[in-house]
């Protein structure tokens, strides 16, 4: 049906509403033509009578109440797809930007996606190798997971993000060609710099024919990111269920996404709940975040690595907070290490993977991984309290165990956390570096290892 | 009566502003648009209905019909409630993936319950039995542990005119007929409730038994009643999903109503699967066969994950009608209060704090007190108790669902996040912890543990509270200034938290320990305390009760003494802490 409608009755920041409509339904998208000829797409956030909202994702600017028409497309926002679409570059609302043309849809989806039956989800428990020690042996990723790396302005997490994804993808044993592994990466208002890097990574380490790259970048407008992540994810699915890839989704900055948010519902006039973003923030980040897993009746899966920026590195900001009660479990980064020049600068106390329990110990990993992860933990907070009364009685005063934490804290950023940009250790090795730090402790330390296993590996006094 | 049709006028997210009919009733249920999306009526105007659609309202149209149903949302009560798993609204997602596969797509039409299967049914009632609400008329055998006591519903009662033999019936068939009110009302297998009115009892019970969780910070230290509501806040990361799968494995209830509110669908699935391998240690049945899941993942509909609580305490009274000891959990009560005030903010009511409705306290005091212990109906006793999960913004416990929650519950199980970082679990911290059932439940634990064992748990309170006020000096200047009594104090306090309060939930026989094995390790710990005590006293240099290690054998008591033939090793154990002590002090 191609009605269009002449002019607009209010413009308010990104959206503008129409009088007068009587057959448009929720999250309709809609094309806005304007006099010079320029489309834009918006979609319908708000029916009141014969009023809608409609919030427009290039932006507001240059419409005035009559340069414009507005047809109404009769469907929501849907995204083409096909296995062709891999290699290539989209716009944040999944238009191709790299020169190459569109490419032959295979089938058409909607972004929102649709909530995955519990019943229907296989339960994650395949271990995913990193190479990286701390990850691999105190936060193990999981296929099928959401973890997100919680970090910083100026810290290493697009590295991180870079070696996890290379790293992640040599060390798939049942894929030795690569065929079944695909990077869907979403850019949400990051700097062009940022998305270069990511696509020269790629490039580096012969993925980037496997990789679909989504970008609304900083300067792009700022309603299309809460579409990007959608788009990002349709693609994933579809890729993970449909072709039985497995899938690694990379989404950033998470942080700009939800101030997108925050724009938009500010501009919609709703009740702010913290720090002004929506109280629907939770509902909407879970409709991202949710759509990580493993479902029956097919062997891909989709595994999501958001990043998200803690503003003031506060991780009881409302992003990082209610992304931490959906996630799986969070890779946190401490400035501290940081400064200190520890890569990666994971801080172990505040990380932890909520799935590791199940993919790891015998047959997956090793039998002493999940005691030693325990033991671990345990000593490297002891170590924490030890420095605190360093800072305040100076480290020549402490007992003579608080010493040795000390020291074997020390060891343990020097070799357990930090490794080379490109070193990937196996897990054997991560495991056996554990013990070897392990053994500046004494045996009665280590509570939290059970006997057998004690004797078996700990190798000290 | 009328039955209400109007249009859609409105659509604001989960929201629908209906027009056309003055005749819809609040809360009724409604078919909203051409696809029947089931809603709720929540606002009723001179000029409008405001209407809570259960279901994504993407699509919806202005002018699709709304119908109303002319009563309140009610879910169906018959046996196959157990080991199943329901939406929030009590549609089975067994039966939801059979029709739609993967995911769950809208205006999907499935009955809540099995209404084909026969079920073996035992008619206990005869014709000329006079019956009131509530009895007993007939049982069946739902699953391997659990009998289903068929009843009458709680507003009828009258002479029996008829009934059925014994035998294969659906859960839709009349195996009664009553004579009541003047006619004859016809008695099915199946009842319907509405989920947000509480099912009526004969009179509240006063609290006496404790509900056994096997988890020893809970049972010795903030015991939980059958009967009684409890909260576990805690940040995220601190284990509260952990301990709610700890406490529906392993504590003593009969029945399980577990609801996932606006969480990881991921945990459902593990539920799901680890409660159909896990066997109960006493029937050898799979757990699963006492248990009843409700999923409201946290990316499905707002509006019927505020649903999912009501329909879960609503099952849970059902079973505690019939004389079960129900325990429901509910994770997370936060995610029920932020659909409140997503719905509430769509309304453009008047927020009060952080956004949160003024009517947050008034609707967890509803949900709370449907907990208790009570006379039923049919003069048989239940309880349901009700543990709810809070998850407060930013770990931070001022905020208004954790202090709301805290005046409706007794019992107050806090996570602490230093604690979850230095991998102490249960991360339940003794210090900001209580339970106000423990004088209530003080004459239960004399009579079947030990005459002792409050007095006991009194004493290593104390250690820790000692031991917390002599943090505060060693932060500042070292344990090793300390004299010897105070250092004996933080040495016996290591003890309890490291080998009593701490719990392996992924170890054989740590991850359930019967109150007789937690007595006892109480024990063999006031000993330790009492002897290192005494080394103090006598001036002997405490290194070498270090050096001894039997503090480590102490410690280790959790792993090296299984659950069952604990007498023997416990006395061993004693013996060895006293020689080793007679030893040192010489």
């Amino acid at each position: 049906m191609a009605i269009e409608y002449m002019g607009l009755n209010n413009i308010q920041g990104p959206l503008v509403v129409l009088e007068g409509v009587d057959d448009a339904f929720y999250e309709e998208m809609v094309t806005v033509t304007l006099d010079s000829g320029e489309k834009r797409i918006g979609r319908v956030t708000e029916i009141a009578g014969d009023k809608a909202v409609i919030q427009v994702f290039e932006g507001t600017s240059d419409l005035s109440l009559t340069n414009t028409k507005t047809k109404f497309n009769g469907e929501p926002m849907r995204l083409p797809l096909s296995k062709e679409m891999l290699g290539r570059t989209l716009d944040g609302v999944g238009r191709p930007i790299d020169g190459l043309g569109d490419y032959f849809a295979d089938e058409i989806r909607d972004v929102n996606g649709l909530p995955i039956n519990p019943v229907s989800r296989e339960y994650p428990n395949n271990f995913i190798q990193t190479g990286i020690s701390s990850i691999d042996c105190l936060m193990t990723l999981i296929r099928g997971q959401k973890l997100p790396i919680f970090s910083g302005d100026g810290m290493p997490h697009d590295e991180l993000a870079v070696q996890i994804a290379r790293q992640a993808k040599v060390a798939d044993a049942d894929d030795v060609s690569g065929d079944k592994f695909a990077i869907v990466f979403a850019a949400m208002g990051v700097k062009h710099d940022v998305a270069n890097y990511f696509k020269r990574s790629f490039e580096e380490s012969g993925v980037l024919g496997k990789v679909v790259m989504f970008l609304n970048l900083s300067n792009d407008p700022v309603v299309e990111r809460i579409i990007t992540p959608r788009c990002a994810l349709t693609a994933a699915e579809y890729l993970a269920f449909k072709h039985n890839m497995h899938v690694l989704v990379i989404l950033t900055d998470m942080t700009s996404y939800a101030e997108a948010l925050r724009e938009v519902s500010s501009s919609k006039g709703e009740i702010p709940s913290r720090k002004g973003f929506p109280g629907y923030l939770y509902s909407d980040l879970a409709s991202l975040y949710e759509r990580a897993g493993i479902i029956k009746d097919s062997q891909g899966s989709v595994t999501q690595v958001p990043i998200l920026t803690m503003p003031n590195d506060d991780i009881t900001h409302p992003i990082p907070d209610l992304t931490g009660y959906i996630t799986e479990g969070q890779i946190t980064l401490g400035r501290d290490l940081h400064l200190k020049g520890v890569y990666p600068p994971v801080a172990i106390l505040p990380s932890l993977s909520r799935l590791m329990k199940d993919g790891i110990g015998e047959g997956f990993t090793r039998e002493d991984h999940q005691d030693l992860a325990n033991q671990l933990f345990a000593s490297y907070s002891k170590v924490e309290d030890a420095k605190s009364l360093a800072s305040v009685i100076g480290e020549d005063e402490l007992s003579d165990m608080d010493k040795k934490y000390i020291a074997f804290g020390k060891a343990f950023d020097d070799k357990f956390l930090r490794q080379g940009k490109d070193e990937n250790r196996s897990i054997e090795e991560t495991l056996n570096l554990g013990w070897e730090l392990l053994k500046m402790l004494p045996k009665s330390e280590l509570d939290r290892v059970d006997d057998k296993i004690l004797a078996k590996y700990y190798k000290g006094e | 009566m009328a039955i209400a049709n109007g249009t859609i006028f409105g659509i604001y997210g989960p929201v629908v502003k209906v027009k056309g009919s003055d005749a819809f009733e609040m809360q009724e249920m409604v078919y909203v648009g051409g696809e029947e999306l089931i809603g709720e009526v929540i606002g009723v105007t001179e000029n409008e209905t405001i209407v809570q659609v259960y279901e994504e309202t993407t699509g919806l149209k202005k002018g699709e019909p709304v119908r109303g149903t002319g009563g309140p949302l009610a879910i169906t009560l018959a046996p196959g409630i157990l080991s199943n798993i329901f939406d929030g609204i009590e549609r089975p997602l067994k039966d939801i993936r059979a029709l739609s596969g993967a995911y769950v797509t809208r205006g999907l039409k499935v009955s809540n319950l099995d209404e084909s299967k026969e079920w073996d049914v035992n008619i206990k009632a005869a014709q000329g039995d006079y019956v009131h609400g509530g009895d007993i008329i007939a049982t069946v055998r739902e699953t391997s542990l659990i009998e289903h006591r068929v009843m009458v519903p709680p507003d009828i009662s009258g002479r029996i005119e008829w009934a059925a033999e014994s035998g294969k019936y659906k859960i839709t068939d009349v195996i009664a007929k009553v004579y009541a009110d003047d006619e004859i009302k016809d008695i099915t297998i199946a009842q319907k409730w509405a989920i947000k009115k509480a099912r009526p009892y004969t009179e509240r019970q006063p609290i006496s038994r404790p509900l056994v969780t096997g988890q020893r910070v809970i049972d010795a230290f903030f015991p939980l009643a059958k009967g009684g509501a409890a909260a576990i806040p805690g940040g995220f990361g601190t284990g509260k999903t952990m301990t709610q799968h700890q406490l529906a494995k392993w504590c003593d209830a009969d029945i399980i109503v577990y609801i996932g509110c606006g969480e990881r669908g991921n945990e459902m699935t593990q539920v799901l699967q680890e409660f159909s391998e896990l066997i109960d240690p006493k029937s050898q049945r799979p757990l699963l066969d006492r248990t009843v899941l409700i999923a409201n993942t946290s990316n499905m509909p707002v509006a019927a994950r505020e649903a999912s609580i009501y329909t879960g305490v609503t099952l849970a009274e059902y079973y505690r009608d019939m004389g079960y000891d129900v325990a429901l959990m509910a994770d997370s009560t936060s995610r029920w209060a932020e659909a409140l005030r997503e719905i509430s903010g769509r309304l453009e009511e008047m927020p009060a704090e952080e956004g949160f409705p003024a009517y947050l306290a008034s609707r967890l005091s509803q949900f709370y007190e449907r907990a208790g212990y009570v006379t039923n109906l049919n003069g048989t006793e239940g309880s349901v108790s009700i543990i709810g999960a809070v998850s407060p913004q930013g770990g931070d416990f001022s905020e208004p669902v954790t202090q709301n929650t805290k005046r409706f519950i007794r019992c107050f199980w806090a996570l602490d996040k230093p604690l979850a970082y230095a991998r102490h679990y249960p991360a339940i911290h003794w210090l900001t912890s209580y339970s106000e059932y423990l004088d209530e439940l003080a004459k239960w634990y004399g009579e079947n543990v030990a005459p002792d064992f409050m007095q006991k748990r009194e004493r290593l309170m104390a250690i820790l509270q000692e031991e917390s006020s002599l943090m505060e000096i060693v932060k500042l200047i070292g344990a090793d200034v300390l004299p010897d009594g105070q250092k004996a104090t933080l040495e016996a306090a290591r003890v309890i938290r490291v080998g009593f309060l701490q719990q392996n939930a992924f170890h054989a026989d740590d991850t359930y320990v019967p109150l007789e094995k937690q007595n006892k390790m109480m024990d063999v710990i006031l000993l330790f305390d009492k002897r290192i005590r005494e080394c103090a006293e006598k001036g002997v240099v405490l290194s070498k009760v270090a050096e001894s290690g039997i503090a480590d054998d102490i410690i280790r008591v959790k792993y090296t003494i299984g659950n069952e033939n604990i007498d023997a090793p416990f006395e061993a154990l004693k013996d060895k802490i006293n020689e080793t002590f007679d030893r040192i002090i010489g």
